[in-house]
């Protein structure tokens, strides 16, 4: 390659397969690129074109070009093309390729959009090891926009946003992009080439036919970073600018190898991917085939019986308050009921106080919320008072605690206090406070059948041994309800 | 039908698998993380893909990719995360890429809190991303709808080529209820627009960008043509005891199901009352709200929000009746007490006949089964 075709205006001429022998997606001068005489962008993308044709994969690519003086990609090359938003290609390449392992990914960006906007695209990309093939061309500079400054602008050089020269103690330094991804593990190949004599185009030729035929092979993340001339931007004639690649962006910027994990990524066996399971197996993975799903035990149901039980359950975390209340559900969906079930959730959860809300009925239930309860279940002093006012007139409070605070005590509500964890650590574990309490709602309700309570036990507790201790709490629970009962 | 009990961000992911969604991105945010944790597990075993991604930024631009190749994709999130994905919507309403995205919301503006809100409602309605376009928004109430209107999602999102919104708040998402997915998957398939890495698809581009002015407006005129065609065809509304309504209250989401509390104990107060509840926020129910106006004599718009939907149904009654507004934010709840004695006042002061509510029995008749 000769010099002069650095500086050449046009790739029309190229016999890339891959390129449109004529631009037709380009609106006016479809002979010729829309890129400035001197351009580093148009013999990129003639080598990734003749890298294309050579590894004979033109089908199966898929060109990626975001925002920037590339972002017309798809006027040229005659592979699949997506246009992305500004420094987001990483990402989209990431989702392209995932779906599409056949595919052949090539992520093309500029400086401006892979080091500033979509740094962390690209940072996590590369961490990911996503096998694909990521073009990036170094110019130092925003072209596109008119010459602001990129993280890539050298130390005292001009844009229009640093008139005076970059000043590395306002604007920082120059970002390494290769230097800083060669850090991370996943990454197959790293390796930074120039456009700025015949030599280094040849290598960078040879750079991009490789990254390309990395992913051909499957081996992974493979970055080339191209330090690329930009006359028109630079103000320079396109020789020097080429000049300056070589003797000025060089010395910022040494071109090399900085990561190869190829020959140990070929010598890994390649992973099996397993095949996708026939359509009908889906619900029965998904684990709602109606087959799999329990008959339940709605026959058991007094059909007569009207119910409408709004519950309200209350804790600390950790004391079973939302398993005391998916266990309540769970028996009433098995007795063939209407449900809700409502976490109080977050934070909240994680800190401190937790609370519910479940309600059943034979009814289609309107609102979930349960604001005036039938039942409190208050597990301690805090829940009691803060709920303690909402229980609907007629209902009942079930407290854990030695006394029921005086001052909580209302007429027109039932309660039952009782030390229920120090019950429970007796039966043999304190954390089978909520079954002993959920016990008492029970019997209190007096509507569900034991089937169902047994059906709701066994789907949500898995460890035998507390499958056991959680039905002698349970039975213990409206034992201590009939007891308070008769003594009344 | 057997039922089962399920979380409704769960319910998400297993009707999204079912219609066909093979491909999940997104980033963890209080109340929507569940539906991230389900995809991630159940993605990998239906031959799907499931990557947590960087930000909400590369989340939505993943679909963006997902959806360039052709795959069913959703992400999920909460309101700080979507108003990170609004530039990505654009671009995708603007190549004319379908998705879903379930947005779960929790209270703002800023970091907020968790608790539900409704305050997203312009960014997701009216569309927080720059440019002309619109998306498809579904408001769930219920877990059940949860499941059913992440498929109609799905089918919406392909037929207009276009980002459908999921829009549930908190409770929707948290609650537990009985619930029953179609025993039977849609299988997937290739549009032909796709570019997949294939000879046939070699030619095809998406692409957002458009040089020519005449082009770009010829282009967003055929999204409006899009948008106006969903409005004829896509309203979905319910209505509840609507038929003899004199109060029509209108709410979505949470509220629905309160208002319909309301609207029991309303009634057994003697005042005629109903619910009207958008299950499409856009394309907005206008044509339901019409027709309730003919025997309505006033609407009342509760909402979880500083009115945000209100502005929505006064236009399409365009002042043929009086609008009332209740509403609690910032992770509070109306709770149905607070809208019945609302509702109570305004037939008071409207002069609409109520029986004085018989108290006590209506309280014993609840409390003999308890
Ligand atoms: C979100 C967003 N911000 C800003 C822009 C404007 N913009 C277009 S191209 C560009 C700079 C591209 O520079 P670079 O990636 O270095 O590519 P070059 O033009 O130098 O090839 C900018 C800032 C945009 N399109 N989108």
């Amino acid at each position: 390659m000769s010099n002069q075709s650095v500086a050449e205006y046009e790739v029309a001429r190229s016999k890339a397969k891959s390129l449109y022998p004529r631009y037709e997606r380009k609106e006016e001068l479809q002979h010729q690129t829309h890129f400035c005489p001197g351009c580093g962008h148009g013999i990129v993308h003639k080598m990734v074109a003749q890298a294309i044709d050579e590894l004979g994969v033109q089908d199966r690519t898929i060109m990626v070009g975001p925002v920037g003086c590339s972002v017309f990609t798809y006027y040229y090359f005659d592979t699949g093309n997506v246009q992305s938003a500004h420094g987001r290609a990483p990402a989209v390449a990431t989702a392209i390729r995932r779906s599409r392992p056949e595919s052949i990914v090539i992520s093309y960006q500029g400086d401006g959009d892979l080091s500033a906007i979509g740094s962390a695209e690209i940072l996590h990309a590369a961490n990911r090891g996503e096998n694909i093939t990521v073009i990036f061309v170094n110019n130092a500079i925003y072209s596109m926009t008119g010459g602001q400054a990129a993280p890539t602008t050298l130390l005292g050089q001009k844009s229009t946003t640093t008139p005076n020269g970059r000043n590395a103690a306002t604007e920082g330094y120059p970002l390494h992009v290769s230097e800083l991804l060669s850090t991370l593990q996943a990454p197959a190949y790293i390796e930074r080439v120039g456009l700025g004599d015949n030599k280094q185009i040849a290598q960078a030729s040879r750079a991009i036919k490789r990254a390309l035929d990395n992913q051909v092979r499957g081996l992974g993340f493979s970055l080339i970073e191209v330090l690329s001339p930009c006359p028109t931007i630079w103000k320079m004639t396109p020789v020097d600018s080429q000049h300056w690649v070589r003797d000025v962006m060089e010395k910022t910027f040494p071109l090399g190898v900085f990561c190869d994990r190829t020959k140990e990524r070929l010598a890994a066996p390649a992973a099996q991917s397993v095949p996708a399971p026939a359509l009908d197996e889906l619900p029965g993975i998904l684990g709602v085939a109606e087959e799999d799903l329990p008959e339940g035990n709605a026959a058991a149901m007094a059909k007569e019986q009207e119910i409408d039980l709004e519950v309200r359950i209350a804790g600390f975390g950790g004391q079973g308050v939302l398993l005391l209340g998916e266990m309540l559900a769970e028996a009433g969906l098995d007795a063939g009921l209407e449900v809700s079930w409502l976490p109080s959730y977050g934070p909240e959860m994680r800190s401190g106080t937790s609370n519910c809300h479940v309600r059943l009925s034979r009814q289609t239930i309107d609102s979930p919320l349960v604001t005036a309860p039938t039942v409190l279940v208050a597990m301690n002093e805090p829940s009691l008072r803060k709920f303690d006012r909402s229980v609907r007139s007629g209902g009942w409070i079930i407290y854990d605690g030695d006394e029921f605070p005086a001052d909580c005590a209302r007429e027109d509500v039932h309660v039952l206090a009782l030390p229920f964890t120090r019950i429970a650590d007796a039966m043999g574990d304190k954390r089978a406070a909520n079954m002993v309490m959920l016990g008492a709602v029970l019997e209190r309700s007096g509507v569900l059948p034991q089937a169902s309570i047994d059906a709701a036990l066994r789907r949500l507790i898995k460890n035998p041994r507390w499958v056991e201790l959680d039905e002698r709490a349970l039975a213990r629970g409206r034992e201590l309800f009939k007891e308070a009962l008769a003594e009344a | 039908m057997k039922k089962q009990l399920m979380k409704g961000n769960e319910a998400i992911v297993k009707s999204a698998i079912l219609a066909g969604c093979r491909a999940f991105y997104g980033y963890p945010i209080t109340p929507a993380s569940e539906i991230a944790e389900a995809a991630a597990e159940f993605m990998p075993k239906t031959g799907g893909v499931y990557v947590q991604a960087e930000s909400e930024v590369a989340a939505i631009n993943m679909l963006y990719g997902g959806a360039s190749a052709g795959v069913r994709v959703m992400t999920a999130s909460s309101g700080p995360g979507i108003s990170l994905m609004q530039e990505g919507i654009s671009y995708m309403a603007g190549a004319e890429l379908p998705c879903v995205i379930a947005d779960i919301t929790r209270a703002g503006p800023g970091l907020g809190n968790i608790g539900a809100e409704q305050g997203d409602y312009h960014q997701v309605v009216k569309g927080g991303g720059h440019g002309n376009y619109r998306t498809i928004v579904l408001a769930p109430h219920s877990v059940q709808e949860m499941a059913d209107l992440t498929a109609l999602a799905f089918e919406l999102a392909d037929c207009y080529r276009n980002p459908v919104v999921l829009m549930a708040d908190g409770f929707i998402g948290q609650m537990m209820e009985p619930v029953e997915f179609p025993q039977s998957a849609t299988p997937t398939h290739l549009p032909e627009w796709a570019v997949a890495g294939t000879a046939a698809s070699r030619g095809n581009l998406i692409n957002s960008l458009s040089l020519d002015f005449d082009e770009l407006e010829k282009h967003i005129q055929k999204l409006e043509a899009k948008y106006k065609l969903a409005e004829q065809r896509e309203t979905r509304a319910e209505e509840w005891m609507t038929g003899d309504a004199e109060i029509v209250l209108v709410g979505y989401g949470i509220v629905g199901r309160i208002l319909k509390a309301v609207t029991a104990e309303a009634r057994a107060a003697g005042l005629k009352v109903g619910v009207l509840r958008p299950i499409t926020l856009y394309p907005f129910p206008k044509v339901q709200f019409q027709r309730l106006a003919f025997n309505a004599r006033l609407f009342v718009v509760v909402e979880m929000s500083n009115g945000q939907m209100l502005e929505d149904v006064k236009l399409a009654l365009n002042g043929s009746r009086p609008v009332e507004f209740l509403n609690r934010m910032g992770g509070n709840v109306p709770s149905h007490e607070e809208v019945l004695r609302f509702v109570q006042e305004l037939a008071r002061r409207e002069g609409l006949e109520q029986k004085t509510p018989d108290r006590k029995t209506a309280e014993e008749e609840r409390m003999a089964n308890v």
